[in-house]
């Protein structure tokens, strides 16, 4: 479904991502590990338009989208959440989600009807299903840190993407957190047969929930496969899973 | 739409309001209904600029000059053609959106602050025009005894005309607030980089709302000629897009009606203490920074605040913190 071959993109001196490459198909839960500074974030931000490539191709469902902006991108089906919560603060979270959902049924620049109308079904299905229902008239910016990332992945929702691409999803979670919002992940990915591609520190939460891994360092791709070929392969124990 | 409105807490009050204001001019003096419908027309311009400012978050640093241009359209069309009256009233907010709209495709090309330069920039270069094109606009004279039907050219005729229109225009812009397009647009105010992840092409729809707003700065303009009867280059010089944005700031950015209160104290401390000295600016300086250090939210939004309901959720959905509807105190 999505193909990332061999992409570059430096800051300044600094190479970011190197030649990254990366498959995901149809319907899997993949990952990106990788240390700090590995390239993950540069990486989903170039896949979804936030930056722009400076080689390499960025293929989804048989289109390059490597040129277009983020908001093309999205409305191609590619959809995420952000490491750092990344809401809209003053809105409510029912708000959140609904302006989500306006743009996805291309109601959004509606002038005389009621927005409060508008959408309402889509955006409170998407909200029981990860569990904010009964928080939708609280103003997001009050929510917990924790409630804030789940709403994160609810705006992402909105879109009803194809590809859901979630970046430490789990970042700043307490450990029961931890595991209640990758329950939901992987519900949501069944439910709505979903396509997930995520990246995250816990390595048992990776091995646990992903069906294929890609490995990260300095900007490359060490090796992408499955759980136990990565788990055994021995340049990854060495320059990733032996610090650890 | 039209049941959320009557059904609203505030709606008694406006009401209310609104009834006083149309019996007004029966018992006050002239001078009164003059000083109130320059504050209507003010408020409006206000108010259409906090549709960009306090609703789009966009840095419309020069939001007179669509006043400005508004209002000479008007005047040019009743003084220079022999168009129906009706026509040149179209016009003016039709215009003044167009140049919204040129103005504006230039501007959101960039971000923040150096759209309001920007924006300055492209706005003085027009003032420049209006200002020195004696054969056209009557250059820094103006122009004046612009004819008005007979129907608004009395006072309080023109007084109701002003009062209608403003009513008017705030239906439709609290509408617009509350529409899907409203919504999209506070949330680029909120996080446009998020807005560009969930598809919305960001520039677009701030060029939408620059459009729309201008042409309710358009409509202000128009209502200052059948004011005033008369125009002049100081419309679009940049010190009057400071004061409005200094009304918005006085009433509440994130309010509905905040720029309304805004207008109000403005004009009523340029009457009422520029009789006294020519530096009421002094004054209204003290106001605003007092505003800033105490009411951070503004008048408006102080007062929202404190009637606000009580719970945590009291919050209507689909709707921003600042949804109370427009009041008028």
């Amino acid at each position: 479904m999505l193909q990332v071959e061999a992409i570059d993109k430096s800051f300044e001196d600094f190479m970011a991502v190197n030649g990254a490459t990366l498959t995901v198909g149809k319907g899997e839960i993949v990952a990106v590990i990788g240390p700090n500074g590995a390239g993950k974030t540069t990486l989903f931000n170039l896949i979804t338009g936030a930056l722009k490539r400076d080689k390499g191709r960025i293929i989804f469902k048989g289109e390059d989208i490597s040129e277009l902006p983020p908001y093309q991108i999205c409305k191609k089906g590619i959809a995420r959440s952000y490491q750092i919560v990344n809401i809209f603060p003053r809105l409510t979270v029912f708000g959140n989600v609904q302006v989500a959902a306006l743009s996805h049924q291309k109601r959004s620049s509606n002038l005389f009807r009621p927005a409060q109308n508008i959408a309402v079904e889509e955006t409170r299905r998407i909200l029981e299903s990860v569990g904010l229902l009964d928080k939708e008239r609280s103003i997001a910016g009050s929510l917990s840190h924790g409630d804030q990332k789940i709403l994160e992945i609810a705006i992402a929702l909105g879109n009803e993407p194809e590809l859901l691409i979630l970046d430490e999803p789990t970042a700043g979670m307490s450990p029961e957190e931890t595991s209640a919002t990758m329950e939901l992940v992987r519900r949501l990915a069944q439910m709505r047969g979903l396509t997930i591609l995520f990246c995250e520190h816990d390595m048992d939460i990776v091995f646990s929930v992903a069906q294929s891994i890609m490995v990260m360092h300095q900007g490359r791709t060490l090796v992408q496969g499955k759980p136990e070929e990565v788990r055994k392969n021995p340049i990854v124990q060495e320059a990733y899973l032996g610090v650890e | 739409m039209y049941r959320e409105i009557v059904h609203s807490k505030w709606f008694g009050l406006v009401a209310g309001i609104f009834v006083v204001l149309f019996i007004l001019p029966l018992f006050a003096p002239r001078f009164y209904v003059y000083i109130l419908a320059l504050i209507y027309v003010t408020a409006l311009l206000a108010m259409s600029l906090n549709m960009v400012v306090g609703h789009g978050g966009l840095f419309q640093f020069h939001h007179g000059v669509f006043y400005g241009v508004g209002a000479y359209t008007v005047a040019l069309m009743l003084t220079k053609t022999k168009l129906p009256v009706v026509v040149g009233f179209i016009a003016g907010p039709i215009v003044a959106a167009i140049v919204g709209l040129i103005i504006g495709w230039f501007c959101v090309r960039l971000t923040r602050l150096y759209f309001g330069m920007l924006q300055i920039s492209l706005g003085s270069l027009i003032w420049a025009i209006v200002f020195r094109w004696y054969g056209f606009t009557g250059g820094d004279d103006g122009i004046h005894g612009i004819p008005m039907p007979s129907l608004i050219s009395s006072l309080n005729s023109s007084y109701y005309f002003i009062l209608i229109i403003l009513v008017v225009c705030l239906i439709a812009m609290y509408m617009i607030l509350k529409s899907p397009f409203g919504s999209t647009l506070q949330a680029i105010r909120d996080n446009p980089q998020r807005c560009e992840a969930v598809g919305i092409n960001v520039r677009r729809y701030q060029l939408g709302g620059i459009v729309v707003a201008t042409f309710f700065a358009g409509v202000a303009g128009g209502l200052f000629v059948v004011l005033e009867r008369s125009v002049f280059a100081d419309l679009l010089f940049w010190t009057l897009s400071l004061e409005i944005f200094i009304m918005c700031l006085l009433g509440g950015w994130f309010t509905f009606a905040g720029p309304v209160l805004g207008a109000a104290m403005t004009v009523a401390l340029r009457t009422f203490v520029g009789k006294y000295t020519e530096y009421w600016t002094l004054i209204l300086g003290v106001i605003l920074i007092l505003v800033i250090f105490f009411l951070p939210e503004g008048v408006m939004g102080y007062f929202q605040e404190i009637f606000k309901p009580r719970t945590k959720e009291g919050i209507e959905r689909g709707q921003p913190i600042n949804a109370a509807g427009g009041s008028n105190r």
